[in-house]
């Protein structure tokens, strides 16, 4: 008893000895502001995380190369969710209260943002989200920032471009109900592509996880669709073409920006041609801002070509370094009004501004695959 | 009609598959009478073998891979095999004799135990298997595909489940693996090694396991550590369905719950995909606890 | 008599301390806050399932789906129906709505506990948490798989110690009165004590439907502390954990279950400094050593295989082991 007790007390210690340690450094170091990121680092969607840390990680790199932010270098902390939402909010406490951070940036599931947002609100720190689309996220207060596109809008597009460029009028949905992102992306897509004159044959769903899709597909088959729309993230996603294309099921297959990874083309082979997904931007545009970015990102991490997530995870960490620069302070309203005040900021994935409902007004891509890449295929704009 | 058949197929062949997993359920409860929760977990590791070997054995074979998809599958059975002796010689025979409830959670800390020593060291995001049958297309009409590959998986899955009943009833360990699911007591004090008995069972068990594995990943190419969860607890609801301890009851089982879920997803909703093996589990334990071809038993007082 | 008393008192100096400190939380550090409100919540889980299975020797692995039910319940409660009645009067009746709730569906789970048992019973209660949790996932007007968001933050310290509080003094009322022998006699030896007169089914049903209630009010806390709740937070592998602080506090024992909630819950934010404790180490060495959910694992087999009867003993270990240190109580011990 007594040592289980020692052992107790100890590690209560060694925690509390943390939480000063952390909470001390603000104090004598006043030459660095602290930023805090929480990221799917590891667990189903490590990938998203992953991506999204080597994109911080450059902004923070080049910024603090160029001798900081008003003089003053960042700091950056990393905690991870491991994909879940209930480790979202014990993260964003962590970095608040151990790390003190001064912004947060993250995450990019909407799940996990919504589960962490209300903390950051209610301590008016301010966080930014690379790449939650769910309308909901800024909606839990002023103080919750994105850099993305929202669902309603990526649905709009989704839409309209499969009733306009592929000229589809009957399109089957398979949408993953275990997935809050892909419910609300099926549902938004639905209202524009039906009041487009579209009808959906068939709304079939399948759970995150599952490998067996043919009984869904097979039961699409029965309604003959000319287009399947499938908004899901990547992992399923692939499958779902692969065995489609067993069944005969040869029309194009659509999906949004959870298609983006290096992993669709990998699990999903051959069977990708003729497929579309919107994404925030495309590798393979020939822009100067891109392309730079791709070769430097393809310098520093193995070669590799960075996906959306590493791009929006640059982009955010961007845009609050020059929302802190506008504020002349690492005060956390500061930093709020001076985000709020972003006007055409020139990132990677487009121009961004921030809306009064703090989302970002910024342009989608949707991207082909053809002959086993990934192609840029068009560029939608907001109104 | 033409979609009702090939839903029929696209059941078979996910039945086929469960019903190769439910063996090892079922043989294990009918000797031990417990439930092997780590057995999902082998099926996974069967995958992953697979995944790591099939390449350099396809290289090997000069890409042939109808002599290199088999070689895969015995490579997993193998390796499998050793997993499902040591799992047996260190977690489970310690505790043998022990209340049942004790053994259960020995058995789902194994199977945690697999899962996330996988997701740690491995990773968790899915792998894509590569393809070890010729992919062709058997049958083909407007209404109704048959590809190779489940065929190849029915008619595997069904020939090892041959195999399984010859060894059962036509050999010497096969006699005294029924001896001992009768009355382990009285095997022993007929002279038969309980426990190599018992570790033989666990041979046979973790390598169909392993067999399944590599069917299902063929069908679904995507291998990751916790794909053995799900599989494996409707596997088990199969073998409880068909009666538990009884083989031809849980290739019955197995069929059952894979057309079944196949039906429900094509013509329902895939949404109660999940909840459909449970809810065939609580009737058939409240309504028939000895399952479709089980016997009925007295409990022992 | 005496001691009675003294129960009912120290019950009372929990819940005055529990608004005491409510009245202070806002100045703590949040992240050591949070991981005190997340024990609490542990504490009423792990001791109202220790009822079921340590206590009653029934096996539920299927804890999280009432505490889904609960948390659910009581935050529809408070948005569409008792939210204009204030913190004092309408939160109290939405998690007692939520434990309802839970308890109805522990009936359901009950039932088919008077037919099996063992691993039969583990499987079923598993499975009954599934289907909670695919049911809610397709109840649209709690958000389905989107999740329920915007829930308000009513839970406080004083919230959930007072029902910690409450928790521990009724379940130990409970067993230790004649009424609750039952549970034990159940546990212990079912044909002999239903030989004896009791109604063995009632006992079971009676544990399953007070766990489930307890359940539901942690759910209800939880929800209304982390303000968005998926279905997907309430799967299975939440159930194990409810588990192991049973298993690790000695089923039967409350105190110590208790006591093995607050260890676990503190463990798992602990190994999450591994890295930054341990950053000389290899990194696939510290993935190893970063995941909680390993360590429990290889914990659980451990503890099976060499202290089947819990890492602190069986029954009440937390008295016995007072009664030692302090040399108390020693003689009624050896004469009983």
């Amino acid at each position: 008893m007594k040592r289980i007790a020692t052992a107790l007390g100890v590690a209560l210690m060694a925690l509390a000895t943390i939480q000063c340690g952390g909470g001390g450094d603000t104090a004598t170091e006043a030459d660095t502001i602290k930023i805090g990121a929480y990221l799917s680092l590891t667990g189903l969607t490590a990938t998203f995380g992953v991506s999204t840390r080597h994109g911080v990680e450059m902004a923070v790199d080049e910024i603090n190369a160029a001798g900081g932010i008003n003089g003053r270098t960042i700091e950056i902390y990393f905690e991870d969710t491991q994909s879940k939402p209930e480790e979202a909010p014990s993260a964003v406490n962590k970095l608040i209260a151990a790390h003190n951070v001064s912004a947060i940036i993250g995450e990019i599931a909407s799940s996990r943002t919504l589960a962490a947002a209300p903390i950051a609100q209610a301590s008016g720190v301010p966080m930014v989200t690379p790449g939650s689309t769910n309308p909901q996220v800024t909606e839990v207060g002023d103080y919750i920032f994105r850099v993305c596109y929202i669902d309603p809008f990526q649905g709009e597009v989704l839409a309209k471009f499969i009733a306009n460029s592929l000229g589809a009028t009957r399109v089957a949905v398979l949408r993953d109900v275990k997935n809050d992102y892909s419910v609300g992306l099926a549902q938004y897509f639905t209202e524009t592509f039906e009041s487009l004159g579209g009808e959906i044959v068939a709304n079939q769903a399948y759970s995150e996880g599952d490998a067996d899709f043919k009984a869904q597909l097979t039961a699409i088959r029965g309604t003959d669709p000319e287009v399947i729309f499938v908004p899901g993230y990547y992992t399923e996603s692939a499958l779902i073409v692969k065995q489609a294309r067993e069944l005969n099921l040869n029309m194009p297959i659509v999906g949004g920006d959870g298609w983006d990874s290096s992993k669709l083309l990998e699990i999903g082979g051959d069977a990708m041609e003729n497929t579309y997904f919107t994404n925030h931007y495309a590798a393979d545009d020939t822009t100067a801002v891109v392309q730079q970015f791709v070769a430097r990102y393809a310098e520093r991490f193995d070669q590799s070509t960075p996906d959306a997530m590493a791009v929006l995870g640059y982009d955010a960490a961007k845009i609050l370094f020059d929302a802190i620069r506008r504020a002349g302070s690492d005060d956390r309203t500061a930093i709020r009004d001076a985000l709020a005040q972003t006007r055409d900021f020139p990132g990677v994935a487009g121009v961004t501004t921030i809306d009064e409902n703090r989302n970002a007004k910024k342009s989608a891509v949707i991207i082909q695959v053809k002959d086993g890449a990934l192609r840029y295929y068009e560029t939608v704009n907001p109104d | 009609m033409g979609e009702f058949l090939q839903q029929l197929m696209n059941g078979l062949s996910l039945g086929s598959i469960y019903a190769l997993i439910a063996l090892g359920y079922t043989m294990v409860y009918g000797i031990l009478r417990f439930i092997n929760f780590a057995h999902g977990e082998v099926f996974m590791v069967g995958a992953f073998v697979g995944l790591w070997s099939a390449p350099a054995i396809a290289d090997f074979f000069g890409g042939n891979l109808f002599i290199a998809g088999p070689v895969v599958i015995l490579l997993a059975m193998v390796v499998c095999s050793i997993l499902g002796v040591l799992n047996e010689r260190i977690a489970y025979r310690p505790l043998r004799g022990k209340p049942t409830i004790i053994v259960l959670i020995t058995a789902i800390g194994v199977s945690l135990f697999y899962q996330n020593f996988f997701q740690s060291v491995v990773g968790p995001e899915p792998r894509r298997f590569p393809d070890l049958i010729p992919q062709t297309r058997v049958l083909e009409t407007d209404y109704l595909i048959v590809g190779s590959t489940p065929l190849v998986v029915i008619g595997t899955a069904f020939g090892l489940m041959w195999l399984l009943r010859f060894v059962v009833l036509h050999t010497k360990v096969g006699t005294a693996m029924r001896a001992l699911s009768f009355n382990l007591q009285a095997a022993r004090l007929m002279g038969i090694n309980v426990d190599r008995v018992v570790a033989f069972t666990f041979v046979l068990g973790s390598a169909l396991a392993a067999a399944a594995a590599i069917l299902f990943a063929s069908i679904y190419p995507s291998v990751h550590p916790l794909m053995g969860l799900f599989p494996g607890l409707k596997a088990f609801v199969a073998a409880v369905l068909g009666g538990i301890g009884n083989l031809p009851g849980a290739a019955l089982g197995g069929l059952i719950i894979g057309v079944t879920e196949t039906l429900v997803t094509g013509y329902v909703s895939a949404t109660y995909r999940d909840a459909v093996a449970f809810t065939i589990l609580i009737l058939i334990l409240l309504f028939r606890p000895t399952g479709l071809l089980g016997s009925t038993a007295t409990e022992k007082v | 008599m005496l001691r009675k008393y003294w129960k009912a008192a120290t019950l009372l100096g929990v819940v005055l301390v529990s608004l005491l400190i409510s009245q202070v939380e806002g100045s703590f550090n949040q992240y050591i806050f949070q991981i005190v409100i997340y024990a609490g919540i542990n504490i009423i889980l792990a001791v109202s399932l220790n009822l079921i299975n340590g206590h009653t020797g029934q096996f539920s692995l299927g804890h999280a789906g009432f505490m889904a039910i609960g948390a659910y319940t009581a935050a529809v409660l408070t948005r569409d129906v008792v939210g204009s009645w204030g913190m004092w009067i309408g939160f109290p009746v939405a998690l007692i709505g939520g434990g309802l709730m839970a308890a109805v569906a522990g009936v359901v789970v009950g039932i088919p506990s008077l037919r099996l048992r063992g691993d039969y019973l583990a499987i079923v209660t598993l499975g009954f948490g599934e289907i909670i949790r695919v049911i809610i996932q397709n109840l649209d007007f709690v958000g389905g798989a989107r999740g329920f968001a915007a829930i308000p933050k009513l839970t406080d310290f004083f919230w959930v110690f007072a029902i910690v509080g409450l928790v521990m003094w009724s379940l130990s009322n409970l067993v230790k009165s004649t009424y609750g022998k039952g549970f034990l006699a159940v546990r212990d030896d079912e044909i002999a004590a239903e030989a004896m007169g009791i109604n063995t089914t009632r006992y079971k049903v009676t544990a399953f439907v007070t766990g489930a209630f307890f359940a539901g009010l942690a759910g209800g806390l939880y929800a209304h502390y982390v303000t968005y709740i998926t279905p997907t937070q309430f799967s299975f592998i939440l159930s194990i954990e409810h588990v192991m602080m049973v298993i690790v506090g000695g089923m039967g024992s409350n105190v110590g279950v208790a006591f093995a909630a607050v260890l676990l819950t503190v463990l798992k934010e602990l190994l999450k400094l591994v890295p930054d404790l341990l950053w000389f180490l290899p990194e696939w060495l510290l993935r190893i050593l970063e995941n909680r959910m390993l360590l429990f694992s290889i914990l659980l087999v451990v503890i099976m295989i060499l202290r089947p009867q819990g890492l602190f003993g069986e029954g009440d270990w937390v008295r016995r082991w007072w009664r030692k240190l302090t040399g108390r109580g020693r003689k009624a011990e050896a004469t009983a």
